[in-house]
C-alpha cells in the first residue's frame, strides 16, 4: 500500500508522536513499571501486550496524564514533558478510550459524545449549548465511523459494549486527537463486536492517528498491529515490529513462553 | 479522511429500525413524570376530602409553604444529581439567618451590610463542604454530617454567647429592614389573593437552575460528574470544581431561604432547621432524582416541594389531626420511588 509507504517515510523523518525512553513508575515500594520505551508514530498502531498486572494500565495512565512517570523521559512530538492532568493530554492531542469508563451510561449520546469540550453560542450569562450542532454532528460523525445510530438522545447506557467503545473512538478522532490510546477495547466483547471496534480502530489510523492498542490478546492484536511491545511484571519483555514476529511466536511469547511448557508438564504428571 | 472536515448534514433520512416514539413514551423517559402525576394525585385526594382546599387563599398558602421547601429543594437536586448530598443543608439556612441578624445588630449597621456579609459567610460554608469533599477520600455523607453538627453546636452557642439568649435581638427597628423585608419576606396581591414573594424567588431558581441542566455545559458537567465520575474526569470535565460550585448552590438557597426566615419574623431562633436537609432530600427524590446521581431534573424537585405543600396544607384545611403529615409523606415517598423506578425500567426497555 503507498500510503503505508508513505507513511514509513514522515515517520522516519519527524520525531515520533508520543515517544517513552526508559520510563518507570513506583507506587511506594513497589515498581510498577520499570525501563519501558515505545513509539507511537501517525498512521500506526502500536500494541502493548501483556497479562493481568505487567504494568499495562500503569502506562496508559502516564500516557493520558492521569499519574506521572518517576523515572525516563516522555517526548511528545520530540518535546520531553510531564504530563499534568488528562485535561493537559487532551490538549496536546492524545486521547484515552478507557474500557469500562469511557461514557456515562445515563446520559443521552450527544451529551456524551461532546462531553468536556462542549460547543457553546450566545454572549456573557446567556452562553449556551450549540444543542442542535451537537445532536447533528454527533450523528454524522458516527456515520462516517459506519456507526448508524437509531436515535442521538438515547442514554448511550442502552448502547451494546461494541457500540460505546466506537463512540468513545469516533468522539477522540472529531476532536483532532493525534494519538488514541485504548485499554482493552476489545476485553469485554464477544467475537462479532470485537471485529467491530478492530474496523475503527484501522479506521482511525487511516485518518492518520498513532494508536496505542493495550490488549492481552494477541490475535487481536496482530490483525491489526504494525509493532508489538510486550510487559511483564512491569519491565520490557520484547519490542517487534511486524515483519519480525509471527503470530505463533507472539501468542507463545503472551502466553508466558517457557512457563506454560512448565505448567503443561505439571498438569501432565498430575494427570499421571 | 480528515478529523476537522465539516461533517455532512445529515438530511431529512429516517432509519428504518427507528421505531416511532409516541409522544406518550417520550413523556414516560421524563424524571419528573412520575412526581407530576403523584401531585395531581395529592391535588384530587385533598379537594374531595377538604372543602376548603381549593380556594384561591388556601391555594396562596398551599404554594408559601410548597416554595419554603422549594427554594432549598431545587440546589439540593442539582447536587443530589451530581451524585452528592449535603445534611448541612437544613441548620444552614438558620446559621444564614442569624449571621445576617447578629452581625447587623452588633455592629449596628444598616442591616444590607448584614444580609451581604451572611451571603458571602454561607456561601463560605459551602465552599469549606465543597473543598473538604474533593480533597479527602471521604463521602459526602460523612462530612456533611460533620458540617451539620458543627453548624448546630454554633448556632446556638454563638447566639447564646453574643446575646445571652436562644433567640436574637429585634433589629425591625434598623435602617434597611422594611427595603429587605421587601425583597426577602413580602406579600403581593394578584387578583384579590396575597402571594408571598418566596414563590417568585422559588420560580426564578427552578427556571435558573432548569437553564443549567439543560442547556450549559456546567450542567453536563453536573450530570456526568454524577453519573459517571471517573468518566468525566478522563474526557477532562473540572469535577472538583463542579461540585464545589454545587455546594455553593446550596449554600445561596440557603441564605435565600435564611433571609426570609429573619425577615418574615424579625427574630431567629437559634435551634430552628434540624431535620430539614432531610425534606430537601425527599422533595428531591419525589421529584425523581436518583439518588445515586446522574439522574433527576430541577422541575421534579420543585414538584416535590409542591406536594409537600399540599400535603402539610392539606391535612390543616381537611381539619386531621396533623400528627399524620409524616405517614402520608412515608406513603407519598414510597409510591414516588417505585413509581419512578418503575418508569425508569420502562424508559430503558424502550430504546
Amino acid at each position: 500500500m503507498t500510503t503505508e509507504n508513505m507513511n514509513e517515510e514522515t515517520a522516519a523523518r519527524r520525531p515520533a508522536l508520543v515517544e517513552l525512553d526508559d520510563v518507570s513508575k513506583y507506587y511506594g515500594n513497589v515498581r510498577a513499571l520499570e525501563g519501558v520505551s515505545l513509539e507511537v508514530h501517525a498512521g500506526h498502531i502500536t500494541c502493548v501486550l501483556g497479562d493481568n498486572g505487567a504494568g499495562k494500565s500503569t502506562l496508559i495512565k502516564i500516557i493520558a496524564g492521569r499519574h506521572r512517570h518517576d523515572g525516563g523521559a516522555l517526548r511528545i512530538e520530540g518535546e520531553e514533558t510531564r504530563l499534568a492532568s488528562p485535561r493537559e493530554a487532551l490538549d496536546r492531542g492524545i486521547a484515552t478510550v478507557y474500557q469500562d469508563l469511557a461514557v456515562v451510561p445515563l446520559m443521552p449520546v450527544w451529551r456524551n459524545f461532546f462531553l468536556g469540550s462542549e460547543p457553546r453560542k450566545g454572549f456573557g450569562p446567556f452562553k449556551h449549548l450549540d444543542v442542535e450542532h451537537m445532536r447533528r454532528t454527533t450523528h454524522a460523525e458516527l456515520l462516517r465511523m459506519g456507526i448508524d445510530l437509531r436515535d442521538v438522545d438515547q442514554p448511550i447506557g442502552t448502547l451494546s459494549g461494541g457500540e460505546r467503545q466506537c463512540v468513545a473512538i469516533a468522539r477522540a478522532v472529531h476532536f483532532g486527537a493525534k494519538v488514541l490510546v485504548l485499554d482493552e477495547p476489545t476485553a469485554a466483547l464477544g467475537v462479532k463486536q470485537s471485529g467491530v471496534v478492530l474496523k475503527y480502530v484501522a479506521a482511525a489510523r487511516d485518518a492518520g492517528l498513532g494508536v496505542v492498542f493495550i490488549t492481552h490478546n494477541p490475535h487481536h492484536a496482530y490483525l491489526v498491529g504494525d509493532r508489538f511491545v510486550l510487559l511483564k511484571r512491569g519491565t520490557m519483555s520484547g519490542s517487534h515490529t511486524r515483519d519480525g514476529i509471527t503470530l505463533d511466536e507472539l501468542t507463545r511469547q503472551m502466553a508466558g513462553g517457557s512457563e506454560l511448557e512448565d505448567l503443561r508438564h505439571e498438569l501432565e504428571n498430575r494427570a499421571g | 479522511m480528515t478529523a476537522t472536515a465539516p461533517a455532512p448534514a445529515p438530511g431529512p433520512r429516517t432509519d428504518e429500525r427507528l421505531l416511532r416514539t409516541s409522544p406518550l413514551r417520550r413523556l414516560l423517559s421524563r424524571p419528573e413524570l412520575g412526581s407530576v402525576v403523584g401531585a395531581v394525585a395529592v391535588f384530587v385526594f385533598f379537594a374531595v376530602f377538604a372543602d376548603s382546599f381549593v380556594r384561591p387563599a388556601s391555594l396562596s398558602t398551599v404554594l408559601y409553604a410548597a416554595s419554603t421547601i422549594g427554594i432549598m429543594a431545587v440546589p439540593v437536586a442539582l447536587l443530589m444529581i451530581g451524585g452528592e448530598f449535603d445534611l448541612s443543608a437544613g441548620v444552614m439556612v438558620t446559621s444564614s439567618a442569624l449571621i445576617s441578624s447578629m452581625f447587623s445588630y452588633q455592629m449596628t449597621a444598616n442591616v444590607w451590610v448584614g444580609v451581604f456579609v451572611s451571603l458571602a459567610v454561607t456561601l463560605a460554608i459551602g465552599v469549606f463542604n465543597g473543598v473538604m469533599l474533593t480533597r479527602t477520600d471521604p463521602p459526602s455523607f460523612i462530612i456533611t454530617l460533620g458540617t451539620f453538627l458543627m453548624l448546630t453546636g454554633m448556632n446556638l452557642g454563638f447566639t447564646k454567647l453574643i446575646s445571652g439568649t436562644v433567640s436574637t435581638k429585634s433589629i425591625a427597628d434598623m435602617e434597611g429592614f422594611s427595603s429587605a423585608r421587601a425583597v426577602f419576606a413580602s406579600t403581593v396581591t394578584i387578583g384579590g389573593v396575597d402571594f408571598k414573594i418566596t414563590i417568585l424567588w422559588w420560580l426564578v431558581l427552578v427556571a435558573v437552575a432548569t437553564w443549567i441542566l439543560l442547556r450549559t455545559r456546567a450542567g453536563n458537567w453536573i450530570y456526568a460528574v454524577g453519573g459517571g465520575e471517573e468518566a468525566a474526569r478522563a474526557v477532562g470535565v473540572p469535577v472538583d470544581r463542579t461540585k464545589i460550585g454545587l455546594y455553593m448552590g446550596v449554600a445561596l438557597g440557603a441564605w435565600i431561604s435564611g433571609q426570609h426566615l429573619l425577615f418574615s419574623f424579625d427574630v431567629v431562633q437559634s435551634g430552628e432547621g434540624v431535620g430539614n436537609e432531610l425534606i430537601y432530600i425527599i422533595a428531591a427524590v419525589i421529584g425523581g432524582c436518583l439518588i445515586t446521581g446522574g439522574y433527576g431534573s430541577a422541575i421534579g424537585a420543585a414538584v416535590g416541594a409542591l406536594i409537600f405543600g399540599m400535603v402539610s396544607k392539606g391535612i390543616v384545611f381537611a381539619e386531621w389531626n396533623p400528627d399524620w403529615f409524616t405517614f402520608f409523606l412515608g406513603v407519598m415517598l414510597l409510591l414516588a420511588t417505585l413509581l419512578n423506578h418503575w418508569v425508569r425500567k420502562r424508559a430503558e426497555a424502550a430504546k
